[in-house]
């Protein structure tokens, strides 16, 4: 504004004086005027700014002066002024981020152009955090993108939900790399550093992908080299020292032993610690948590001569885990190679070769008798190791062993050799047509070996693979003949599993633009195979008990009691579809949109292979009419659309009867194999339809500064295959038996997402940017064919935590309501309502049936008690540069999500988190916490039956990653000859806000139904990186 | 150019065409038999035959719930929560939702769905021995409706063929009465073409299915019908006593001469906690075992199915009985003073199962405490003996004298040699009653006893006449079906 009155004022006094009059026009590319052009001399303050009519007058320009023409969207021009006394400009629109390219499968559009809700995040912003996986960084960047981590361990998975949960079984969406079906599981093999940009088709504009397209479609492009380019080669990389970001407040040996005689003293029993006063005794978090390292490098050298192009890149990672060390790591290989090459004029040959080399060691994780499992509830008044250095038994529990003596008898390891590449032909008929033939393939072979060495973790432990501390073979002969001889060994189990996929595909691309007509077309078919086949065995004896020498050559395979066995694997499925999609654009501000794909797979029954996905979408670019005028709004856009599509993604042969069932029996004293029905089958099993639609705002306000993204959907996904409980009288229930998938269920998801992107250049050195994103969801069952499916466990044994119901979300936690704790025995007995064996101090349950009691053996009292999807997620990522000073900083937000701490043995002798100082001791004391007793003396003891108390709030906010870099100024890069030279400190997970009092808050099992049953997940690592980053 | 683009238009259409082809998915799965195509062989019924078999591992249910819904056990474990549902029945506060209720009942309907596969395809090949395969068959599906009608008296009536879900909504709960046809008819085929002896050990007998038969009649007070079948067995079976009573369980003496049906299990393969009836092995044994055991002769386990003292007082003093069914762990530890265990909060009565517990030169594999090698033993010839005594004694014109000579078989054992009884009518009923519980103590008869016979409301605390003669059917069972079953009477 300054600036402009500046003008103004300039221009006045120009025309006062009155000499060398300068006039003009500024013109959009639709030939409008522009108002509001910077036209300034360069060099100079002297400046005009365009009135409505995009004119401009100036006064006094020498003649050899040059003219700036400005426009915030528009690219900048310079003029000479030589004689010229008349300027008709015309600016071109910035393409920057209008024009940017945005890859819709099979083709390619604008933002501008775009119709649909489609996300694009650039490979720069993922790189920023340093993720091993493409879906770490993906969190908290886009909108509608929900990632949440399943396994925290080195080379564990991540959960990447397109707009929730749309499906009670898989909701992984598709991902394409390069125009190649790439193996979601496969994940981990991609590296993040390889990847150009990425692009997350949310809504209807999925639909070309069809069957496959459900849970939403993220298309990756890889890194590719430019056409007449000199080579420039970049190498980067880091150090980090991993930490774990949390340890659970747990009892000390002290503490422990004074609730534990307490407990047992209310219990009638005799306290176990005749002297309380133990200490602070052992802290296993602190015996299993370490500080690792990780490492990662890359190198890329790209460029081009005139008629190809290459980019080519190798990566290794190495990262150690926080809990377990080498036990729990990840390795990782990556070489590159994208070569393009014109054969022709009109014809290009695009190869793409990806080859993954990694490796994987895992300790038992996320369940009963998980490593952190042990260590949360091992005694503290126990100490980890007897005097002669051997590992204690911990033989107060049954199923609690000590987490180091398991840590240390721990042995596997998983590689997994992976090659993932295509070949394009791409012939430009004319300027009109363009056809593409595709072969894309992924293969990998992974190789796993699992050794269980002769152990002896403590009595009767059930984890025990000999019951003698020697580690002696137990060879006992139970009498009676030949009949089944024990004999305990040690064994290894191998398998080796290959799987492949291919996808082949043609498509024509039409595009033409004549008066104010744009018209593109697409029309292609695809054909695809996904299969695997492997093999595994089983040797016993390995010598000398080492994992050294831990292989089936190595081992017995002629004993006569423990043969070898093979699990052979064998499986494929086949899609074959042809799509048409026309786009339609009028005078580049009305734009629709149309396709339909038909699909036939292998997967479902004869009954329903054949299905047809259509969409649609249409938008208007608003701020192109004549009409709009707006100071304030340089750009906006209203979006809609509807469409189809579908989810494949279940057991390949599950419309078959199978006869997998374990039917065997004891003749003669052996065991004899016999055959029977598997999982039962259903000839009408289909896929799952999602039915879509999207209403969206694209806005450019304040001079191009701010970019907003607003969208609101609708997605209701019918014919939700599952395998619900039938009637048992259908026989469907023994032992390998299971019921039919059928089609039957429906779930919404209705949401809104917001993204906000803010860039400023301060000044010629200082430039800052944020980007905003929010996306709330709220997801609803709306039809199951029973009155609910259960889903995960609670406790040991303690029945099922979570349900699939209509009218709650997916996963819905119900249970007991308590409504505080009973403070004495007039307030039970007052209450009017029986729950069975009541004492003061125990939980207060809600009877929600208003029957007068609390029935704890049916469901009539149990209630919603929240579900582990969230309400709201927030990301933020901020980032600024000054001089060669350059800071970044992402925050996400998980708002409303609940978990349940299923991680606490309900055991006598388990430890305890520290909230239980906080019992119940006596009337007034607390309302909150329940008394503690081994209940052995109680009618009935029901404190630990699942209510809300065992549920919390895994609400938080989260610094996922800080940076601080710092780029050598030019002078000393071009002395090392290098272009660039840039260092920088970085942490992730620095820092997290919550209430919840698990390891971490960011913790999703990839279940739909009991994603937040916590059994004490591994937790995401805080870690510290230097690094650089060197361009030649 | 035109041409050109022409050209280049047909070629693709044709080539879009030509691949178009639906046909590109019509793959096969990969080495996969189908439940439809089945039964191309002999071998084949046999396997079915095995995979009908399996669902006898079931029988730790039923032998867990007819001793602690009686007052012979309590239901004890690690905690008053653990296997919730057997302390409920305990209790006699079990209700709709009962995990062990549950799954016998689905696990029953599962082995009848298996023997009905095998009569589904009966004529689809003709072979010599089918009629043994389908005699075992209608065996297997007579004692698991047996198993129902016992539990639950009105149970739906499925037979030779696999029921599509659906027409559950159109199959209703069959009269108790229909079912007992069915398992008579499926029983005397049975026991019309097996023969008295089977080599391979583990197939069921001609002997095995008289005395089901017999006990069926017996549940139903057809008296007259199951002395005529027992009688049967007695006079043409070739059985009879076993002489060491302590050791009739053992593994070393399976196969014994007493033993008319025994549910086969084997120690491998090991088994986990995930599948009960996966396992091979009796989970009962290892379930019973004493929890914390270190010493000789036993090996621990989970202290489930506890002896009460009120079965103790039931054997007369000196019979030697007591020691072989009940292990009284404190006298066991004063006699071996390096014994140690420990107690299960889910209750302790000092007393532990013997005749079915895990013993140190029993053990199984890993878990040892899910697998064992023992074998279930269904009907034993002194069950014969004691149920033609019964049946004699109480017919419409009662044989008392057959009854007493059969019971006194019974009492004078070698290893047991109990006085005689003497006695008639109504007390040798009572004696018959009083013998059958010591001799069959910890075998899981003694609540369904108690029901026939109509004494379960004066023996068992909590027990509701009119009520808890049967189980509930499990709710999830009524609704699931849609078919209105309704709940059995009180629950």
């Amino acid at each position: 504004m300054k600036l402009n009155l500046l003008s103004v004022f300039l221009l006045i006094s120009a025309c006062s004086f009155g000499q060398n009059i300068i006039k003009g026009k500024v013109i959009d590319e639709n030939n409008q005027g522009i108002p509001g052009v910077n036209v300034i001399v360069v060099g100079t303050s002297q400046g005009a700014v365009t009135d409505v009519e995009g004119a401009f007058t100036l006064a006094d320009v020498a003649a050899d002066a040059k003219l700036a023409f400005s426009f915030v969207g528009y690219i900048s021009q310079i003029k000479p002024v030589g004689t010229q006394t008349n300027f008709n400009v015309k600016l071109e629109p910035d393409v920057k981020s209008l024009e940017e390219v945005v890859v819709i499968g099979y083709g390619t559009s604008s933002v501008k152009e775009l119709s649909g809700s489609i996300a694009r995040v650039s490979g720069k912003d993922l790189i920023s955090r340093n993720p091993v996986r493409m879906d770490q960084a993906l969190q908290g960047q886009v909108s509608g993108v929900q990632i949440s981590t399943a396994s925290a361990s080195p080379g564990g998975a991540a959960n990447i939900r397109i707009r929730g949960l749309g499906s009670n079984g898989n909701n992984n969406p598709l991902i394409v790399v390069d125009g190649i079906i790439y193996p979601v599981e496969g994940l981990n093999a991609l590296n993040p550093s390889d990847i150009e940009s990425i692009n997350v088709l949310k809504d209807a504009s999925a639909s070309i992908y069809g069957v496959l397209a459900g849970n939403g479609v993220i298309i990756v492009t890889t890194k590719q080299g430019k056409r007449k380019d000199m080579p420039s080669i970049e190498f980067s990389g880091y150090v980090g020292m991993q930490e774990t970001n949390k340890k659970l407040d747990l009892l000390n040996a002290r503490q422990f032993a004074i609730l534990k005689n307490e407990m047992f003293a209310a219990g009638g029993q005799t306290p176990p610690f005749n002297n309380p006063d133990l200490g602070k005794g052992t802290d296993w978090q602190d015996a299993i948590f370490q500080k690792s390292p990780m490492q990662n490098y890359n190198l890329t050298v790209t460029g081009g001569s005139d008629k190809s192009s290459y980019s080519i890149g190798g990566s290794y990672l190495s990262q150690i885990g926080i809990v377990g060390g080498d036990k729990a790591s990840y390795k990782r290989y990556n070489f590159r190679v994208n070569f393009s090459t014109d054969i022709t004029p009109k014809l290009k040959l695009q190869n793409i070769l990806l080859y993954t080399n990694e490796s994987r060691n895992a300790l038992a994780e996320g369940g009963i008798g998980s490593v952190l499992y042990n260590t949360i509830n091992a005694s503290p008044a126990a100490s980890p190791y007897k005097p002669d250095g051997t590992y204690t038994y911990l033989e107060e529990f049954h199923d609690i062993i000590n987490p180091l003596a398991q840590i240390a008898n721990t042995f596997n390891k998983a590689t997994t050799n992976k090659l993932v590449g295509k070949e394009e032909l791409n012939y430009k008929i004319n300027d009109r047509f363009e056809v593409t033939a595709r072969a894309g393939y992924s293969y990998a072979h992974v190789s796993s070996k699992d050794f269980y060495p002769l152990v002896y973790y403590g009595l009767n432990k059930a984890q025990n693979t000999t019951n003698n501390e020697n580690l002696l073979p137990d060879s006992i002969d139970i009498g009676f003949g030949a009949k089944n001889k024990v004999l305990n060994q040690n064994s290894v189990v191998q398998a080796e599993r290959t799987y492949f996929g291919y996808n082949l595909e043609m498509f024509l691309n039409y595009n033409q633009t004549f008066n104010k007509h744009a018209i593109k077309g697409t029309l292609g078919l695809t054909r695809a195979e996904d299969s695997g086949k492997g093999i595994a065995g089983k040797g016993y004896n390995v010598p000398y008990n080492s994992f050294e020498f831990a292989d089936l050559s190595l081992t017995d395979r002629t004993s006569l009691q423990q043969k070898t066995y093979a699990d052979p694997v064998a499986y494929s499925s086949r899609l074959q579809s042809v799509f048409i999609r026309g786009e339609y654009s009028y005078q580049a501000k009305y734009l629709f949109s149309a396709l339909v794909r038909r699909d036939i797979s292998s997967k479902f029954g004869p009954q329903f292979r054949v299905g047809y996905f259509p969409a649609f979408s249409g938008a208007w670019i608003t701020s192109a009419e004549p009409f709009f005028k707006s100071k304030v709004i340089q750009f906006l856009k209203v979006r809609a659309s509807y469409g189809v599509s579908g989810n494949d993604r279940i057991g390949i042969y599950d419309y078959r009867a199978s006869l997998g069932g374990q039917g065997v029996y004891t003749f003669n004293n052996q065991l004899t194999n016999g055959v029977a029905i598997g999982k039962f089958g259903n000839p009408y099993l289909k896929w799952e339809n999602n039915y879509q639609t999207n209403i969206g705002v694209d806005l450019t306000v304040l001079k191009g500064k701010v970019d907003i993204t607003a969208d609101f959907f609708v997605k209701k996904t019918t014919d939700l295959l599952f395998t619900p409980d039938i009637s048992a009288i259908v026989g469907a229930y023994g032992p390998g038996v299971y019921p039919p998938t059928v089609n039957g269920g429906d779930v919404q998801n209705t949401g809104i997402e917001l993204g906000i992107t803010y860039t400023n250049q301060l000044t010629s050195d200082f430039s800052y940017n944020i980007n905003l994103n929010a996306t709330s969801i709220k997801n609803e069952v709306t039809k199951i064919p029973v009155e609910f499916l259960p889903g995960g466990q609670f406790g040991v044994g303690g029945g099922y935590a979570t349900r699939m119901q209509v009218g709650h979300p997916i996963g819905s936690y119900f249970g007991l309501q308590t409504n505080g704790v009973y403070q004495s025995t007039q307030e039970i007995i007052d209450r009017g309502v029986s729950q069975e064996g009541a004492k003061p101090g125990d939980l207060r349950y809600v009877d929600q049936d208003g029957s007068k009691s609390i029935n704890f053996g049916d469901n009539s009292d149990k209630t919603f008690l929240g579900s582990a999807i969230p309400a709201a997620t927030i990301g933020l990522n901020a980032g600024a540069n000054f001089k060669g000073f350059d800071f970044s900083i992402s925050l996400y937000a998980s708002i409303g999500n609940k978990l349940l701490r299923n991680y606490e043995r309900q055991q006598p002798l388990a430890n305890m988190l520290s909230y239980r100082i906080a019992r119940w001791t006596g009337a007034g004391s607390t309302n909150e916490n329940p008394r503690l007793s081994t209940g052995a003396n109680d009618v009935a003891y029901h404190n630990n039956e699942l209510s809300n108390y065992f549920i919390e709030d895994g609400s938080y906010l989260r610094i996922k990653n800080i940076q601080l870099g710092y780029s050598l100024p030019a002078s000393i890069v071009k002395r090392i000859r290098a272009q660039k030279v840039r260092l920088y400190v970085a942490a992730n997970n620095l820092a997290t806000f919550t209430k919840y009092r698990g390891f971490d808050p960011d913790f999703n099992s990839s279940g739909p139904l009991d994603g937040g049953i916590d059994y004490g997940a591994y937790p995401q690592a805080r870690i510290y990186m230097v690094g650089f980053n060197l361009n030649f | 150019m035109k041409t050109f683009i022409t050209k280049s238009a047909t070629v693709y259409f044709i080539i879009l065409l030509l691949l178009s082809c639906d046909s590109f998915v019509d793959i096969k799965p990969d080495y996969a038999l189908d439940a439809e195509n089945y039964f191309n062989s002999p071998s084949d019924y046999d396997k079915a035959l095995i995979g009908a078999y399996q669902l006898l591992h079931s029988s730790y249910l039923s032998l867990f719930i007819g001793e602690i819904a009686s007052n012979n056990s309590i239901s004890g474990g690690e905690s008053v929560t653990d296997s919730q549902g057997l302390h409920q029945i305990d209790a006699m506060t079990h209700g709709g939702v009962n995990a062990e209720l549950s799954s016998l009942f689905r696990y029953m309907y599962s082995g009848i769905t298996r023997c009905n596969f095998i009569f589904e395809f009966k004529n689809r090949i003709n072979f010599v021995g089918k009629d043994n395969v389908l005699a075992e068959a209608a065996f297997l599906r007579a004692y698991y409706y047996f198993e129902l009608v016992k539990f639950f008296g009105d149970v739906p009536l499925v037979v030779d063929k696999r029921l599509p879900a659906s027409e559950v909504p159109a199959t209703p709960r069959t009269p108790v009465a229909v079912v007992y046809g069915q398992i008579e008819k499926d029983l005397q085929f049975a026991a019309s073409i097996l023969n008295w002896t089977n080599p391979v050990k583990g197939k069921v007998t001609k002997g095995a299915a008289l005395a089901l038969l017999g006990k069926a009649y017996l549940y139903q007070n057809k008296f007259d019908l199951a002395a005529n079948t027992l009688d049967q067995i007695i006079n043409q079976g070739g059985y009879s006593l076993f002489q060491d009573y302590a050791t009739i369980f053992r593994v070393v003496n399976e196969g014994n001469s007493e033993t008319v049906f025994d549910i086969e299990y084997g120690a491998s393969p090991g088994g986990d906690f995930g599948c009960f009836v996966c396992t091979s092995g009796f989970i009962a044994v290892g379930f019973q075992g004493v929890r914390g055991y270190k010493g000789p002769t036993y090996s621990s386990g989970f202290s489930y199915n506890l002896p009460t003292k009120n079965l103790v007082d039931e054997f007369e003093a000196n019979d030697p009985r007591l020691k072989g069914s009940v292990l009284d762990i404190e006298a066991f530890k004063t006699a071996n003073p390096t014994v140690t265990y420990t107690i299960g909060l889910g209750g302790h009565t000092g007393y532990y199962n013997n005749k079915y517990i895990k013993r140190a030169d029993e053990i199984g594999p890993n878990d040892n405490n899910l697998t064992s090698p023992v074998n279930h033993k269904v009907i034993r010839y002194a069950d014969v003996l004691l149920m033609a005594a019964e049946a004699h004694n109480r017919k419409p014109s009662p044989n008392d004298a057959q009854a007493i000579l059969y019971l006194n078989q019974v009492r004078s054992r070698v290893s047991v040699a109990m006085p005689s009884v003497n006695v008639t009518g109504s007390a040798l009923t009572a004696a018959i009653y009083h013998e059958r519980r010591v001799e069959f103590a910890g075998e899981g008869l003694h609540f369904f006893d108690l029901v026939r016979t109509g004494r379960a409301a004066a023996q068992i605390t909590g027990f509701q006449t009119g009520k808890n003669e049967l189980f509930p059917i499990p709710q999830a069972e009524i609704d699931l079906a849609g078919a209105g079953w309704k709940q059995n009477n009180g629950y």
